[in-house]
């Protein structure tokens, strides 16, 4: 009986999005039968799968702060604001030195940028932990301050930059891979390991699940949460930076504009629920690439322009639907049916 | 249906038909039996307690009977005829009515509010408050509660709130009102007050059912009742020819030496010469606590007696330091110094059971070995994680040395039962080896088999030199523990009482000694 427990808790949390995406890549393939063919170019690999996973680095890093924000029955909104902040900081030390194209000047602006993304998230935590402002309430400043300190911090200018050493955290390739999603991979597995490897995943569900009871069982639930608001800062910023990589600009408008609802999308999509409590890290990868991949697949399947947004919509709706207990219930067959007087009156 | 069944249960003096009738009701989940052949008949005019311990199928009948679960098999009567209750919905068109133990009332708004949400009384497109305030004093004056409905219903204790979801649920013309566990945080005036409102609406030819884990309580208010044991139907009884010890009897089908055991070995070898393991002086808090002094020695079980506001809790929490005091001095082992937080307490080996086990105790999402091991966890920080192999050795040895079932390490901690859940909070203080451990009614809802198995625990570990301070509502339990009883009242201590012979009687004398006083100047 444990086992099978066990079993429908894996199957509910994970089948569901990853069968969204296999249908997913399944709609392309009937589009386009090369859909998921890679071609080799100078060594590196080239092609729909791989372009996904680049571009869906961002939101991953994203989602990985995001997912234990909502493991503490929080939510983080700002991280959009955060990631342009981080390229204007990166953009604006790098264009300011006299040795713009030097890898040192990059790493300095990158260490710069992510340090302050940190202190944003320790603001952010602050505003939770300390003074008990409710998640969405507290990081919506910084959501819409965000990107006036962005703006201020470019000069209200878009700040170009040439540092090919930069611009390698987007479009760089290490073993025939993209640069970007093998960081965000080694983040993810970063992650994972300091979540389940350690206690802090357990400790971080406790405090989403009963923050009260954790506190009185001595558990730092405000450490817990200062460290999980500075750890998505920090995911913020790393996105940024490759976000700003990719034009090698740092647009404080525009720049990870609207990413938070994709990174939001890619955990509950994954089947971290927004109430609290447990989260899946892996469940929130495969929100991630599905989430680009429906990008993408607007792309191959030529979807009109104006029907973008209508179609992603009614996916998302549709694989949104598939998670619920309730409106599955309904699709199939009522196992316990209302009750029917089965014995009849003796 | 079992070899004990009763095979004909007395029908009471007024001989009427049942309002309703269950036959062979079973249920199962996910091929477990829940409920197996059980039958339930309902009296118009009568009190019905549902009894049994917990898991023993009495919340599975109730939802059975409010539609909430679909019965497998068995019949249900309305008035003789066949029934069958589809949703919540159905089974209230029927005349039944339930309030459950958390009130399912909106705060927020006003008693006349919640009494007529949903059927506000209207006039002119709007709603008419005045009407409604009529209505709701109407309802209430036949019950003869003494409310204001214009009253916001968050500014009324708990009690107060019940009789209003109880005044509402009788409201809609009722003819069954089920009451699961009303009484469990009452306190005695209340519980009377419960009563008498039960009692009227009795008198009208409601048909009550009432689930409650105190036998007082069931015996002095009940006229039949239904046992229940592992989902079957013990039998039917009527409460006028039976005695507490048969009911208990039937409802754990063995005897229970346990309880009665304890008493002989209790209040010996304390060493009251030494200092004192924890020393609060003037220990308070505006507004909860008075300024109080308590000392607990070595290996005591020092008893907490009062009546719910009385300020045991409180006192518990400035104690562990879940509240902070702002006055007076708390020593642990000698040591000075203001408890800021539990994990402080925690470090000087204190640990505190909070009376409200699923608000402050239980991770309901999160296993049995996890909620076991979340104290020891969070005091080693979580970069330093509790190696496999001694966690399945806590685990393991903790589920045998407290009886924990399922004794499944993984098993959801929302899925255990009351008592189970109670046990795994113990093993979790326990597991963190404190000097203290402060228990704030630790039996309150549990069952009757669980709570033996508790008390005998705390005796055990007081004789392994363990400080226990014990706090609980049912005297009974306090005197046969305690070495030593501190009395509570009006948020401040007012007597303390080596438990020598002492009686119950003696301790409700000290708490209604000041009752008494008190209402002289009202007479």
């Amino acid at each position: 009986m444990p086992d099978t427990v066990l079993k429908r808790l894996t199957g509910s949390t994970l089948l569901w999005p990853v069968l969204a995406l296999a249908a997913l890549i399944a709609v392309n393939l009937v589009v386009h039968p090369d859909f998921l063919s890679v071609r080799v170019q100078d060594g590196d690999l080239y092609g729909n799968v791989i372009d996904i996973l680049r571009n869906a680095a961002p939101v991953l890093l994203i989602g990985l702060g995001m997912t234990l924000v909502i493991a503490t029955r929080g939510i983080d909104l700002s991280v959009g604001a955060i990631a342009a902040i981080a390229g204007a900081v990166a953009c604006v030390n790098i264009a300011g030195t006299s040795h713009e194209s030097a890898l040192g000047t990059m790493v300095v602006a990158c260490a710069m940028a992510l340090a302050t993304c940190v202190a944003l998230g320790l603001w952010n935590g602050f505003l939770v932990a300390v003074l008990g402002i409710q998640p969405i309430i507290a990081t919506l400043v910084l959501m819409t301050a965000g990107r006036g300190i962005a703006m201020l911090i470019t000069g209200g200018q878009i700040t170009l930059v040439h540092n090919t050493h930069f611009e390698f955290l987007s479009s760089g390739f290490v073993l025939a891979l993209p640069f970007a999603i093998l960081l965000a991979l080694a983040l993810f597995a970063l992650t994972g390991l300091l979540a389940r490897r350690t206690a802090l995943g357990m400790l971080i569900e406790a405090v989403g699940i009963n923050p009260e009871a954790s506190r009185l069982a001595g558990v730092r639930a405000r450490t817990i949460l200062w460290t999980v608001y500075a750890f998505s800062g920090f995911c913020a910023g790393l996105a940024g930076l490759m976000i700003s990589a990719n034009t090698a600009a740092a647009d404080a408008n525009n720049n990870g504009l609207w990413i938070e609802l994709d990174a939001i999308l890619a955990v509950v999509i994954g089947g971290t629920s927004l109430a609290g409590g447990r989260f899946s890290l892996t469940g929130t990868l495969i929100g991630a690439l599905f989430i680009q991949t429906l990008k993408t697949t607007i792309n191959v399947i030529g979807i009109p322009s104006e029907m973008n947004y209508m179609f992603k919509a009614i996916v998302v709706i549709a694989v949104c639907l598939l998670q619920s207990p309730k409106a599955r219930a309904l699709l199939t067959v009522r196992r316990r049916g209302p009750v029917v007087p089965k014995a009849v009156t003796a | 249906m079992t070899q004990m069944d009763v095979e004909s249960p007395p029908v009471a003096g007024g001989a009427s038909d049942p309002v309703i009738e269950m036959r062979g009701i079973s249920i199962a989940f996910g091929g477990v039996p829940a409920l197996a052949g059980v039958d339930l008949r309902l009296f118009p005019g009568e009190v019905h307690a549902l009894m049994g311990e917990n898991g023993a199928g009495k919340s599975t009948m109730i939802k059975a009977l409010t539609g909430v679960y679909a019965i497998d098999s068995g019949t249900v009567l309305v008035d003789g005829q066949p029934h069958s209750f589809s949703s919540p919905a159905a089974s209230q068109a029927a005349g039944i009515s339930t309030v459950y133990q958390e009130i399912n009332l909106v705060p927020n708004l006003t008693v006349a509010e919640n009494m007529l949400l949903g059927r506000e009384s209207r006039r002119r497109g709007g709603i008419d408050f005045k009407a409604m305030n009529r209505q709701a004093a109407a309802s209430l004056q036949r019950l003869g509660i003494d409310v204001d409905p214009a009253t916001e219903l968050g500014s009324h204790p708990i009690a107060v709130q019940q009789l209003v979801a109880i005044a509402r649920g009788v409201d809609v013309d009722a003819r069954v009102l089920i009451l699961d566990e009303p009484t469990s945080s009452l306190d005695a005036d209340e519980v009377e007050m419960l009563f008498s409102v039960m009692r009227t609406l009795r008198e009208r030819g409601v048909a009550i059912v009432f689930v409650s884990h105190f036998l007082d309580q069931v015996f002095e208010i009940s006229d039949r009742m239904t046992v229940l044991r592992n989902g079957a139907l013990v039998g039917e009884v009527l409460t006028a020819q039976t005695t507490q010890l048969e009911v208990v009897q039937m409802m754990i089908g063995r005897e229970l030496a346990a309880l009665e055991r304890l008493e002989s070995d209790a209040g010996s070898g304390v060493d009251r010469e030494a200092a004192p393991v924890l020393k609060a002086l003037g220990l308070g808090r505006k507004g909860s606590l008075e300024a109080t002094d308590l000392d607990v020695y070595e290996g005591e079980v020092v008893g907490i007696a009062g009546l719910l506001g009385s300020g045991r809790t409180e006192l518990a929490r400035l104690l562990f330091g879940a509240d902070t005091a702002d006055h007076g001095t708390l020593e642990v082992n000698r040591e000075h110094g203001h408890l800021r937080s539990p994990r402080q307490a925690i470090q000087r080996k204190l640990a505190f059971s909070s009376e409200n086990r699923r608000a402050e105790g239980v991770i309901e999402d999160l296993t049995l070995a996890d909620n076991m091991l979340l104290a020891l966890q969070a005091r080693r920080g979580w970069l330093r994680p509790i190696p496999a192999a001694m966690r399945a050795k806590l685990v393991d040895q903790y589920i045998e040395a407290l009886d924990i079932r399922p004794a499944n390490p993984n098993a959801l901690m929302r899925n255990l039962s009351g008592g189970n859940q109670q046990k795994v909070l113990l093993a979790r203080w326990l597991i963190t080896e404190p000097q203290v451990l402060i228990l704030d009614e630790p039996t309150r809802g549990i069952d009757i088999g669980a709570k033996a198995q508790i008390q005998q625990l705390v005796a055990d570990l007081a004789r392994q030199g363990m400080s226990v301070v014990f706090i609980s509502a049912e005297l009974e339990e306090v005197l046969r523990l305690s070495d030593r009883v501190v009395v509570m009242r009006d948020r401040a201590k007012v007597a303390e009482r080596l438990n020598d012979d002492l009686e119950v009687g003696d301790v409700l004398e000290i708490i209604a000694g000041a009752v008494r006083q008190e209402e002289q100047p009202d007479a």
